[in-house]
């Protein structure tokens, strides 16, 4: 039989070859263009090779707002998680009215609007009019969080793990959930004590979706943008100027589109990368536990 | 170890449990005997995870009283019982090397290191996992896992019984053997109570002393394994003990003698007026395939070869009814062509009104 050659086949992926080129190409490419020119207006531009990697990777200010990030991301991850535990584990386990009402309890923050987060506990923490603020004020409390950097941190911290520990909790509680009753029984039987229960049955069976959780806390708190804009906008100074409100003042604020895209491409690659990490760990303890 | 009294005790899951239906367990007053091997046979859903749940503690009864020798129990807890259970589903504790597993309910009841160490040792000897003492839990096949799980069970010297719920079921059919085997070796060696809960008659024949058949939420037959099988207390232990089960004929019977259609049978025992629906019972061991046409006459439908023995699956038909009968016939037997009667053995016939077993007197 005469093999035909027909390679028309190929037009079949092009409208997703079209769909992806941009979405996610040509936008991605168009910051790498950036990222290795100079422009001093009019489209001219001129090419200058590496030197806005070498000149953010030297910036004070870049180190600055890195370990203000990463100051911020473990902390929500160290009160988050150990916070979402405990949570699930006192939530109601049968169904029922109880568990529902707290499910729903729970879930309520996830879905407010990030910039309405933000609005609220801009309103809440004022201490003129805002219940928060205003009550801390009357006890006699230094907190003004648009001009003190540690009621600032404090506002931003507090607002976010009221945010987002509902995630860890309704992740933890759906894998303490599946774990079936005759391992508690069992417990029961060889007189574990409660410690021995959570650390030998419980922690272990909700290691799967604890990485998750600890994955996506870290992903979003990473990124974390909205809420802080919008309740310090980065101050009081650049207190609380986290990466990604840092990039937005360079790139609009002050229209240095070189840096800011070089700045964004090495952000990128940072969320990938610890991605990937916890990725890979997430597999591997799978492997294991099958 | 502990003579377990169970004193008008039911269960029902609902609050508020309005017939009979509602009761998971019907009332039951039972007498565990210290040191028995038990094993509680029945279909699933008939209430035996329940019962042993209530005896270990696992769950309240709603009704009646469970004790332990004298003390009365009901609402005492696992741990004050002092009670073994091992469950369908192999449970080890992933983060644990096995040694470790084992190890687990002695060292939460603070006993010395050494006696820990013997005894570990001593148990990983009896389920054969001597070898993998050091090696994580969580990396083993699902029967090494429940034999764990078995090990963990028999650890402690001093529990007042050892309960299993269905503990061979993930485990493959000749491993079975071997641990079934050597439970019973090891209820002997330290006699325990033990309840071995199980819907595999042949499991629950080889294993206890003493064979507690439920149904629906209640004990219908506590027998050996003999009697169960000789003298079922109630049609669904014939039908549910014996492959094929025995065969329940619709009959009437007056004084010695039993009608099952048109055929007359002679009994060796005489019955009073009955009362109710009777039926005839016979296993399918004790009936003969014959050519005198003086038996019942049947027609064959099927014979099947299991090896070694056939079963013959007939029917015999009257007026417009039919009822089908198994016949087991042994190796070596010829089935010819003219085999179209059956004979019944006298002395096995058991004679039910209501489904339940009813005793004849020797004809005067």
């Amino acid at each position: 039989m005469k093999k035909t050659h027909n390679q028309k086949a190929w037009f079949m992926v092009l409208p997703v070859l079209l769909l992806v080129a941009f979405s996610a190409i040509i936008p991605l490419m168009t910051v790498v263009n950036y990222s290795v020119q100079d422009t001093f207006g009019n489209n001219e531009f001129f090419w200058v090779g590496l030197e806005w990697f070498e000149e953010i990777l030297h910036s004070e200010r870049m180190h600055d707002a890195l370990s203000r990030q990463a100051t911020f991301t473990a902390i929500i991850l160290l009160i988050e998680i150990p916070l979402g535990i405990f949570v699930a584990l006192h939530m109601p386990k049968n169904k029922g009215f109880w568990s529902s009402l707290c499910l729903v309890l729970v879930a309520l923050p996830l879905l407010i609007p990030w910039n309405v987060v933000g609005t609220i506990w801009q309103v809440f923490g004022r201490v003129d009019i805002g219940l928060l603020g205003h009550s801390l004020a009357s006890l006699g409390i230094d907190y003004n969080y648009t001009q003190n950097s540690t009621a600032a941190w404090f506002t931003i911290i507090v607002m976010d793990v009221w945010h987002w520990t509902s995630l860890v909790v309704l992740l933890c509680y759906a894998g303490l959930q599946s774990i079936p009753d005759a391992y508690y029984q069992a417990a029961k039987i060889d007189q574990a004590s409660r410690w021995n229960v959570f650390r030998h049955i419980q922690l272990p069976k909700i290691k799967g979706v604890l990485l998750i959780a600890v994955l996506l806390r870290f992903m979003d708190s990473f990124m974390i943008y909205t809420e802080p804009f919008v309740l310090t906008g980065g101050g009081p100074g650049n207190a609380t100027t986290f990466l990604s409100i840092d990039l937005v003042k360079m790139a609009i604020g002050q229209f240095d589109l070189g840096p800011a895209a070089a700045f964004s491409l090495m952000y990128f690659l940072g969320i990938l990368l610890v991605s990937y990490v916890f990725y890979t760990l997430m597999v591997n303890s799978e492997g294991q536990s099958s | 170890m502990a003579k377990i009294t169970l004193s008008n005790l039911a269960h029902s899951y609902s609050k508020t449990p309005a017939s009979p239906s509602d009761f998971a367990l019907k009332t039951i007053d039972h007498v565990w005997e210290d040191g028995s091997a038990y094993a509680l046979l029945g279909p699933s859903g008939c209430g035996k995870s329940t019962l042993l749940n209530i005896i270990s503690g696992l769950l309240a009864p709603s009704q009646g009283q469970v004790l332990f020798d004298d003390n009365d129990v009901t609402h005492a807890s696992t741990s004050e019982r002092n009670i073994a259970q091992v469950f369908q589903f192999p449970v080890v504790y992933d983060t644990m090397t096995v040694r470790q597993n084992l190890a687990f309910p002695l060292k939460n009841r603070k006993l010395g290191a050494d006696y820990i160490d013997a005894r570990v040792t001593a148990v990983a000897n009896m389920i054969g996992m001597q070898d993998f003492l050091n090696d994580k839990a969580s990396g083993l096949t699902a029967d090494a896992k429940q034999k764990i799980s078995l090990g963990r069970g028999i650890v402690r010297e001093d529990v007042n019984a050892i309960l299993f719920d269905e503990p061979l079921t993930v485990i493959d059919p000749q491993m079975k053997w071997e641990l079934r085997t050597q439970l019973k070796a090891l209820h002997q060696q330290l006699g325990h109570t033990m309840i071995y809960v199980t819907h595999d008659q042949t499991e629950a024949l080889t294993f206890a002393d003493k064979v507690v058949v439920m149904s629906e939420g209640e004990v219908v037959q506590v027998g050996t394994p003999t009697e169960l099988f000789e003298r079922p207390a109630h049609t669904f232990v014939g039908f549910f003990i014996g492959s094929p089960g025995m065969n329940v004929l619709p009959a009437t019977v007056v004084g010695n003698k039993a009608m099952i259609g048109n055929h007359q049978i002679q009994l060796n025992l005489s019955y009073d007026q009955l009362p109710g629906t009777i039926e005839m019972g016979i296993r399918p061991e004790y009936i003969k395939l014959s050519n005198e046409p003086s038996g019942l006459a049947i027609t064959i439908h099927r014979i099947e070869d299991v090896g070694h023995h056939k079963i013959v699956r007939a029917s015999h038909s009257f007026d417009d009814q039919s009822i089908e009968i198994n016949v087991i016939v042994k190796e070596g037997v010829e089935i010819s062509d003219d085999m179209k009667y059956l004979v019944f053995e006298r002395e096995k016939i058991n004679i039910y009104a209501d489904k339940w077993l009813q005793n004849g007197e020797e004809p005067r």
